[in-house]
């Protein structure tokens, strides 16, 4: 029987649920591997250890063909939301997995629409409105359940939604309303997270609830200090940390934490985690704390320089830290000089703590010290083929330009963009009568019409 | 000498508390000579707003922050909300880019609290805030932590509309306000366009007059520098840069 089938194969008209021999009658040179679910079983649980050090502390395999991930807090550092789907779906690809991902307010609408909705990834802030159309397989219910509620004419979840429930209940036994609770939400439904083996974790079980904000700022402290305890005899230093709180009803929050390099001091730790302590929300009461390091790589003593001609380099990687948890890695940045003369190209986003330092800008051109993100089409009145503008009009404001200077040509990358093979730009930097200073190009270098259509635009100002 | 005495003893009930700052000068004796400590303080927060047009896209006074800081040692944090600054610019006003780090956050409160966060640190050169609004709370809370770590820091003030500008008159605990405006660049003898000038007011100075200058925009090491034909005039005409303003 074919188990699965991907693009090609559904190319192929090969479906899952097909005997085998029809599909090698369809496809003659068809290879044919046996099924291995206890194999499939163990690549799915090492996809969510990847994810867990990757993406989100609560991760959990989701039979047969699935993870769960709770996301909350966790989409920041990836960019946002889509971002984070999409990175996630994009390296599933760069390993050859087709992966479709979506993300919602329950594990059952995420479920359903991941695999029916998403192309290839979805957010939905409310999963219920776009579970309503799909069909009844989506509620994660065995086949023979589908089968009997299409024999009942209920095709979609909206129709079972809207059935009265004692009946459906007395027919399908607990599942079906179970299911249908946990997509809408209205049932709890708890992700057992997947735990590493060789990871290293501390836990801390507290007899009676606590939920007190200076209370479990305690703990996390105490535990932090057992961890790097824990750490040090390894010789490890962490470079993720996650805090889980297993909430008394049975939920549970986790929080994330990165550094740049792998850090195993308490102060520092206990002041990132500490931070974020105010996202946790105790409910009830937690009953368990457990912290782990997820990610973590050889850190060992290093002696300090005791060369007294050399001042030290300030380390900033803690401030580098606290910042890059609260706004997002992306977020904290450095500009490096990139091979392209295309201002708009000329740099690119460095980690904080990287160095590399291989080109340089050129120093003696004027640039402007504000870029706009786009340029903004000006009206202009210009001698050709290379006069700066007379006088032209930015944002309704007509300007005389009093001095000018270029220009300075910029030819098109032609290896990056076919279209760029001709383009030209003339770049000019005018000065009007107030002594403001703008930075303005005309595309094409007024001669050959193929290098551009001669408009004028304002892309940055000086200071 | 009494007024001497008095001054030095409030200066020492004032640094209590306060890391050693040190004193930046801008290498101007016009300017210098107008700043009680001869100089910019380096724990202290200084406020520096564009003037005109300036005052929306913030290129002038960006540059001259970016002088200031290059001046100082140790690494940058920039903190902002809207990304168009241009490195290379601030490359050319002696900023080197491997300096600095730049921080997006989303709004004026995400920025303020980076920028205490920066101040607080004590290691950073200076640390640089993009902000439309600073209130006077907001302000202090600056002021203390560049106090405290001996860090300058700089905020650059930028509004959305030119109405909103009129948010600079509101008194903060800056040390020290600029306006910077860009002014007609030195002629040159051939057509072209010369060394950037700025109008450079000091508008509000803790224990120091207000005062303007016209100068030249930062040089390649970020400093500024006296326009030649306004240093070298005779002394016939009249004193330009005297006139205090409200």
């Amino acid at each position: 029987m074919v188990i699965a089938s991907d693009a090609a194969a559904q190319a192929q008209r090969l479906y899952p649920g097909m005997a085998a021999t029809q599909a090698r009658a369809l496809v003659p040179d068809l290879v044919v591997h046996d099924h291995d679910p206890i194999g499939d079983e163990a690549g799915l649980a090492e996809l969510a250890l990847w994810a867990l050090r990757r993406y989100a502390p609560v991760v959990a395999a989701d039979p047969p063909d699935g993870l769960v991930l709770d996301a909350t807090g966790a989409t920041h550092r990836h960019g946002g939301d889509e971002a984070f789907l999409a990175d996630m779906v994009a390296r599933a690809s760069a390993v050859g997995l087709t992966a479709r991902a979506a993300m919602a307010d329950t594990w059952g609408s995420a479920h359903a629409l991941a695999r029916h909705v998403a192309r290839p990834t979805l957010v939905a802030d409310r999963g219920a409105p776009l579970m309503a159309l799909l069909p009844t397989g989506a509620l994660r219910i065995a086949p023979p359940m589908v089968a009997a509620l299409s024999r009942m004419g209920i095709d979609t979840v909206a129709e079972v939604e809207a059935k009265p429930r004692a009946p459906l209940a007395l027919r399908f036994g607990p599942e079906l309303t179970r299911r249908l609770d946990q997509a809408y939400g209205r049932t709890a439904e708890p992700i057992d997270p997947v735990e590493a083996e060789d990871l290293v974790q501390v836990r801390q079980v507290f007899a009676e609830p606590i939920g007190a904000p200076e209370t479990l700022a305690r703990y996390t402290h105490k535990l932090v200090e057992v961890l790097c305890a824990a750490l040090e005899t390894r010789g490890l230093g962490a470079l993720k940390l996650d805090l889980r709180f297993h909430r008394v009803d049975n939920r549970i929050e986790a929080i994330r934490v990165g550094t740049a390099k792998p850090v195993r001091n308490v102060r520092r730790m206990n002041r990132l985690l500490c931070d974020k302590l105010e996202t946790v929300d105790p409910g009830l009461g937690v009953e368990i704390m457990v912290l782990t390091a997820p990610v973590a790589e050889p850190l060992d003593w290093r002696p300090v320089a005791t060369d007294l001609t050399i001042a030290p380099v300030p380390d900033v990687a803690d401030l580098v830290d606290v910042l890059a948890n609260r706004f997002g890695a992306r977020r904290l940045y450095r500009l490096a000089p990139a091979q392209s003369d295309v201002p708009e190209r000329s740099f690119r986003k460095l980690a904080p703590t990287e160095d590399t330092r291989s080109e340089a800008w050129p120093r003696r051109w004027p640039r402007p010290s504000r870029l706009l993100s786009h340029p903004e089409p000006i009206e202009t009145v210009a001698l050709l083929p290379d006069q700066p503008p007379v006088s032209f009009s930015w944002r309704g404001v007509r300007r005389r330009v009093r001095r000018a200077d270029g220009p300075e040509r910029i030819f098109g990358e032609w290896w990056r963009r076919d279209g760029e093979l001709d383009a030209v730009r003339d770049y000019f930097q005018l000065e009007d009568e107030a002594g403001e200073r703008f930075w303005v190009f005309r595309r094409g270098d007024g001669e050959r019409a193929v290098t551009g259509d001669l408009s004028w635009y304002l892309h940055g100002l000086f200071g | 000498m009494a007024f001497q005495a008095l001054r030095t003893e409030i200066a020492r009930i004032e640094a209590s508390g306060r890391a050693p700052g040190g004193v930046l000068p801008f290498g101007v004796a016009r300017l210098d000579d107008h700043l009680p400590a001869g100089g910019l303080q380096l724990g202290a927060l200084h406020e520096v707003a564009g003037g005109g047009n300036g005052a929306l896209h913030g290129a002038a006074s960006a540059l001259f922050v970016a002088g200031i800081a290059a001046r100082t040692q140790g690494p940058i944090l920039w903190c902002m909300t809207r990304p168009d600054l241009f490195a290379p610019a601030l490359e050319q006003a002696g900023l080197a880019a491997d300096r600095v780090i730049y921080v997006e956050a989303g709004d004026e409160t995400a920025v303020l609290a980076a920028f205490e966060e920066g101040l607080r640190h004590g290691s950073l050169g200076a640390v640089v805030g993009e902000v439309a609004r600073l209130s006077m709370t907001a302000s202090r809370r600056l002021q203390l932590a560049a106090e405290e770590s001996g860090t300058i820091g700089l905020a650059i003030r930028r509004w959305r509309r030119q109405a909103e500008a009129a948010d600079f008159g509101q008194p903060t605990a800056a040390t020290t306000r600029w306006r910077v405006t860009a002014l007609p660049s030195t002629a040159l003898p051939v057509a072209g366009v010369g060394r950037a000038r700025w109008f450079v007011e000091l508008i509000r100075c803790r224990a120091g007059d207000c005062a303007d200058f016209e100068l030249e925009a930062c040089d390649e090491t970020g400093r500024l520098a006296l326009p030649a034909d306004l240093a070298d005039r005779s002394s016939q005409t009249p004193a330009w840069g005297r006139r205090a303003v409200a």
